[in-house]
Parts: structure tokens; sequence; C-alpha cells
């Protein structure tokens, strides 16, 4: 744990955490960031982004790891880093029991982040909601469609600069 | 209820006009389509439910839009939904009638500014006839609204239009501030 200060005690939950991320550091080196050990979701950045599938099959079947729960995956607009990104909640679910946050970056004009959807199938709708809300694209993803707003709907809603479009098949949209 | 309202004479007979009699039996069982789309439909269903019970004014809901009078949009249209309202509606038969229930329906309610997938206002695909504001509107307010629906169906005579219709009906509406008013100092008196 490099980033962390002298005497700082972190609560237990962390520094299982951060036991868990030294075993991805091990493996991975500078494929990922430091380790952020905030209270409330404790986090390391994959800075590698074509490496993300196997850093999370490693962080799925690894005996020490066994993040076989993604709680939630939800998707990040970052205007001034010209960056789209993801951040994934993982825990290891009735096994080792500690929990991590993952974030993935990629472009924000045409950027693309490999898919988890094979690892942990949650992912699966999540990324297309991520998709449907960002506009990041997910290589490999088994049905890479929109979920929520209809097929032909323009722009990604949750994106900063999201402008609503005039009209919907002839109908007013603002108000 | 208007019909029933003058006794019988001693022969069982009334007399009456056709429109009369016929506007008497669609507004004593207006059949809503039972669809819902928000949280506005729980309380719709309240509606239907034991402690309100519509079926006492003959309103129940019908699960198909052929069955059905009636169009309570109770809750949030979406974009998508649109469509599909729309769709629904012109399944129905004429005559149809069209309540909004809620803010959301009604102008978009909670959803008008930052509500980029939501309709600002069922109105702008279908003709409404009555609205009930509320978010949600409590069940007396859709009674409110549907027994306006009924009092619609009373002023509709063979060969009138619904938007003259709807101009008697606004006509005969009263202001129910000096109403209210009235309450008050016959109270306070
Ligand atoms: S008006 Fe309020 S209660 Fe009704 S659907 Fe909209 S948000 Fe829900």
């Amino acid at each position: 744990m490099s980033d962390m200060e002298e005497g700082r005690v972190l609560p237990q939950s962390v520094q299982q955490s951060a036991a868990a991320y030294e075993v991805v550091r091990e493996a991975f080196g500078p494929a990922v960031s430091d380790f952020d050990a905030n209270e409330f979701m404790p986090f390391f950045e994959v800075l590698e982004t074509e490496k993300w599938q196997d850093i999370a099959l490693f962080m799925r079947d690894h005996p020490r790891l066994k993040f076989n729960y993604m709680a939630c995956l939800s998707g990040v607009d970052y205007p001034a880093e010209e960056k789209l990104g993801i951040v994934c909640n993982l825990e290891s679910l009735g096994v080792l029991g500690h929990r991590i946050a993952v974030k993935v970056k990629c472009a924000r004009n045409g950027g693309s982040i490999p898919t988890a959807s094979y690892v942990w199938h949650t992912a699966n709708w999540h990324e297309r909601e991520a998709f449907d809300m960002f506009g990041m694209q997910f290589t490999g993803h088994p049905d890479p469609r929109r979920i929520l707003c209809p097929e032909d709907w323009e722009g990604f809603p949750l994106r900063k600069d999201y402008a609503v479009q005039e009209s919907y098949h002839g109908i007013k949209v603002p108000y | 209820m208007g019909l029933l309202d003058a006794s019988f004479s001693k022969h069982n007979v009334v007399v009456t006009s056709v429109d009369n009699v016929l506007n008497w039996a669609r507004l004593s069982s207006l059949w809503p389509m039972g669809f819902g789309l928000a949280c506005c439909a729980i309380e719709m269903m309240a509606t239907n439910a034991s402690n309100y019970d519509l079926e006492r004014f003959g309103i129940f809901p019908r699960s198909s839009p052929r069955q059905s009078d009636l169009m309570i949009v109770a809750g949030t249209v979406t974009m998508k939904m649109a469509e599909r309202v729309v769709r629904l509606y012109e399944q129905m038969p004429e005559p149809r009638y069209v309540l909004s229930m809620g803010s959301c329906s009604n102008c978009g309610g909670p959803y008008w500014e930052h509500g980029y997938h939501v309709l600002k206002g069922v109105d702008r695909v279908i003709p409404v006839d009555v609205y009930v504001p509320g978010c949600p509107p409590r069940p007396e307010s859709l009674i409110g609204g549907l027994m306006k629906i009924q009092e619609l169906i009373r002023m509709e005579q063979i060969g009138l239009s619904r938007t003259d219709a709807l101009k008697k009906l606004a006509a005969k509406s009263v202001d129910p501030q000096q109403a209210i008013e009235r309450e008050r100092r016959a109270v306070r008196a």
C-alpha cells in the first residue's frame, strides 16, 4: 500500500480490500493503479483497459480473491479528461466477504472497454445500460443494444453535455 | 343519479328521452382499461379495491381495449410508451373517454425538466377529457374525475360533438371556491 500515510489505522473492511488489491497488483503490476483506501468504497483503477477482462477473470477465480458477485456496474462521464468510464462494485459473497470497486476508463469519443459479461453475467445488462446512457462500446458483448431508451433514440442521456432531442417520431420532447 | 331520481309512477312507467336512457346506461357502466404506468396506478388499484369500491358506480377494469370505453392514463408516460398508449387508444371502440390521472400524464410531473424520456403530457398524443391533478391523486380525487366523466356523458346528445358536450359541461360547472365559502359561512353561522 504505497500511498498510505504512516500511523493511519484502516477499518478492517478496508484492510481486507487492501489485501485483495495487493494480490491483483502482484499479478498485474503497472496495469492497475494504486489503491484508494477510502472507507466508503475502496477502489483501484485499471490503467491498461485492454487487460480488464483478464483482471476480472483473475479476481473472480483466484483463491484469495473469489470476487464471485458483481453488485453493480455504473457508467461515469469525465468530460474534463475526455473520458468515459465504468465503476464495478465487486464482492466475495459468502466466501471471503471482502469487497472492492474497480474503475475502467476509455476515450470519450468512440472508446471501448472489454466486456465483463462472460465473467459475471450480471454485467450483461449493466453494460447495456452504461452503453445506453453514456455511449461507450463493450467489445465482445453478446448483445450490444440499448436497454432502456428506444432503439432509435438520439444521444446518450447521462453525458454531461446531453441535450434532449427536439422530437421523437413526430412527438415534441422538451417541455 | 339522474334517471332513477325520478320515482316510478304507479304503473311502473318512466317517461324520458332516448338520449337520457342511453347516457344513463353508458355512464352507469364505465369500463376502464386495466393498465397502469407508474406509481399513480397503485392509487388507481386502491380505488378499484374494496375500500373505495369503484364497482358501486359500475366501473370495473377490463383487460382488453376492445371491451373498454374509458382509458385511465395512470402514471408516467415515457416516450417509448407513448406510441403504445396511442395504439391502445385506437383499439378502443367509440365512444371512448380518456382520463389523465396525476401530474405525470397531465404535464410531465416531476420529470418536466430533466426527464428526457418522459412525454410532457399525454394530451400531446391523445385527446384528454378530464385531468385529475395530484402526485398521486388520492382515490377521492380519482373518483371525482370519474364523476366528471359521468357528467360529461350526461351532457351528450345524439348529433352533438364531444367538443360541444365539453363546452356544455364547462358552462354548467360551478366554481368550487364559492361553494366552499358558502359551506364555511354556513358552518360559522
Ligand atoms: S404523478 Fe406522481 S404518483 Fe403519479 S405517476 Fe407521476 S410521479 Fe408517480
